[in-house]
């Protein structure tokens, strides 16, 4: 367990996929087998500098999203360590079955890295969303799932998948994210959860993953003001789920709350619950993007107008603690 | 081995192609028949692939794209060494196999699992990029067939092979005409071919695919090609070796009964013996 961060708003915000490019720039120096693809996304994937910086160790296979990720696992055959961008509505769907059949089913060490997740496009609609793919990515045997929340984190889960062998689907967002771990203290163990909590009493727990993260901190330091103790699970590691931290906050709090940027089917909802009603029964409620085409709207006015923010999580946790 | 003996090589492990499918009682038997001969001239003559340089980093690379041609493909690679043919043919497809009705990459010589029609060459294509990338001197093979190639990924990979030149990689179409509905040219045409891929920057290559010498000229053509990603379109008869099964699309997938078997193994028999005569 850590200390509730004090949060700041650093004015050093970049998004997530800025922090991956700089993370596989460094590895790519030292290690020709590191590969970056694009689908004509290089731009949107901040992976421009590391296309310019290392042009023999980068592909662009034009819009193409099923050999985009078909290739990958042909090189990965081949020894190389291949990351792999593009929207995650388009890799976690048009090129869902490349997934499972050339990376998770035949073991390649491709990591697949879908950029402007969830209603990071906003305003253009259901076709650029992906408020599916955790759940459609979680259901591939041999497939690992991961939304880090900041930048620290990010930096730090690419520096672990860079050391193992096996295939993983990461989001991110498109948007900057404020920090919520800092260089120096970003607490950080591959599949395991961050358990936030400033004492062990708390009344409630938040469990959140990717970019509601942050409005789940705010919401636990708002509630703190009010009097109420809850602790926030940062589950990067959507799949494998960190079953014990899930398991630790059941015991002791009266409430779950989980908060997500997805469909509320399938995703880190659902696992919680599974988990939560097959051991130790205890209310847990999922926040998430409604089972409809969201409201048209940037992503920060989608957040607010499903509750997927500080004020809309302190409220539910508010509600259902009576 | 003479192209001759390699003739005779494939009608055996028709022969013993038989005996897994009816064993299983399940199996894709008239691509088998059809593609048992590209198989062969690969794997006996063309291809750098054994069970003692699986981890050679250098070693060719081959992916079955048609994946349900699996059962011709292991009797090769059980002929190659790379298994036991009898404990292959005794629990293929069977509850808690290994062998299961698709090619998979836990077993010995397999690189990729396939299956799902349209992923082969894409995957090729990556392999043959990292090749380049390392200025390795493997080449990579795959063979997919005719009705496979109405899978839009297909094209995908066909167009990033031409855009990057790859000229050590060689696809190979099992061109038998007949796909599970029917005629291919009914369900969907494929026809010009060789335009297609042309026009995709690719080396075309026509020939007889179920005649060694013409398939023997075929892969040697392909590797002296430099530049260009070459395509045999290896023009085969589906369930090549018995009238029983020649050219009958519901042979794409039929386990024939106790007579039938008796008929096509007699007939692969009489024409391995006339190859091995003439």
């Amino acid at each position: 367990m850590h200390k509730l961060p004090e949060l700041k708003t650093t004015g050093n915000r970049i998004p997530n996929r800025q922090a991956i490019c700089d993370t596989l720039m460094t590895a790519a120096y030292q290690d020709r087998s590191v590969i970056a693809l694009c689908s004509d996304s290089r731009g949107s994937a901040s992976m421009t500098p590391f296309f310019s910086a290392c042009p023999g160790q980068s592909v662009e296979v034009g819009i193409a999203e099923q050999n985009l990720v078909s290739i990958s696992a042909g090189l990965a055959k081949c020894g190389k360590r291949p990351y792999t961008f593009s929207p995650a509505c388009f890799l976690s769907t048009r090129s869902y079955e490349q997934a499972k059949i050339d990376c998770a089913y035949s073991d390649t060490n491709v990591k697949l890295i879908g950029i402007s997740g969830g209603v990071s496009y906003g305003a253009l609609g259901m076709s650029h969303h992906s408020a599916q793919d955790i759940a459609v990515m979680s259901a591939i045997p041999n497939m690992r799932v991961y939304l880090p929340s900041d930048r620290h984190q990010t930096k730090k889960l690419i520096e672990a998948l860079l050391k193992d062998e096996k295939c993983a689907y990461v989001r991110v967002g498109r948007n900057p994210v404020e920090d919520i771990y800092s260089e120096e203290n970003c607490p950080f163990e591959m599949d395991r959860a961050v358990i936030l909590a400033d004492d062990d009493n708390y009344d409630a727990a938040i469990i959140a993953c990717g970019e509601m993260v942050r409005p789940a901190v705010e919401a636990a330091r708002q509630l703190k003001a009010d009097g109420i103790s809850a602790a926030v699970v940062d589950m990067f590691c959507v799949k494998p789920i960190d079953r014990e931290a899930v398991l630790t906050v059941t015991s002791q709090a009266k409430l779950l709350v989980t908060v997500e940027e997805h469909s509320p089917f399938g995703g880190l909802g659902s696992m919680v619950s599974q988990i939560v009603a097959a051991v130790c029964p205890k209310r847990v409620i999922n926040l998430a993007l409604p089972d409809a085409p969201v409201i048209t709207g940037s992503s920060k006015e989608v957040f607010d107008t499903y509750g997927l923010n500080a004020e809309g999580i302190a409220g539910t946790v508010k509600r259902f603690l009576k | 081995m003479t192209n001759r003996e390699l003739t005779v090589l494939a009608y055996e492990l028709r022969e013993k192609t038989v005996d897994v499918i009816t064993g299983a009682k399940a199996g894709h038997i008239g691509g088998d028949m059809s593609v048992m001969d590209i198989l062969v001239m690969l794997y006996f003559r063309h291809m750098n692939i054994s069970p003692k340089n699986m981890n050679d980093p250098d070693r060719d690379r081959f992916v079955l794209s048609k994946g349900h041609s699996v059962e011709s493909y292991y009797t090769v690679l059980a002929e190659k060494g790379f298994f036991d043919y009898e404990t292959y043919r005794d629990s293929f497809s069977r509850y808690g196999s290994e062998f299961i009705g698709h090619p998979h990459n836990t077993i010995p010589g397999v690189e990729m699992n396939s299956g799902s029609l349209g992923h082969g060459l894409p995957v090729c294509v990556g392999m043959a990029l990292a090749g380049k990338m390392d200025e390795a001197p493997y080449r990579v093979y795959t063979v997919m067939g005719d009705g496979e190639l109405a899978e839009g990924s297909v094209w995908e990979g066909v167009m990033a092979a031409g855009h990057y030149r790859l000229d050590n990689l060689c696809a190979v179409v099992d061109r038998n005409g007949l796909q599970i509905s029917g005629a291919t040219e009914d369900v969907m045409s494929q026809e010009p071919l060789r335009t297609r891929f042309e026009s995709f920057g690719w080396h075309v290559v026509d020939c007889a695919g179920n005649d060694m010498d013409a398939l023997d000229a075929a892969f040697t053509e392909a590797k002296a090609e430099k530049g260009q990603p070459t395509v045999v379109i290896a023009h085969t008869v589906k369930g090549c070796g018995s009238p029983v099964m020649e050219n009958r699309a519901p042979w794409h997938h039929k386990v024939p009964n106790a007579e039938e078997t008796t008929q096509i193994k007699h007939d692969l028999e009489e024409k391995k013996e006339v190859v091995k005569h003439a």
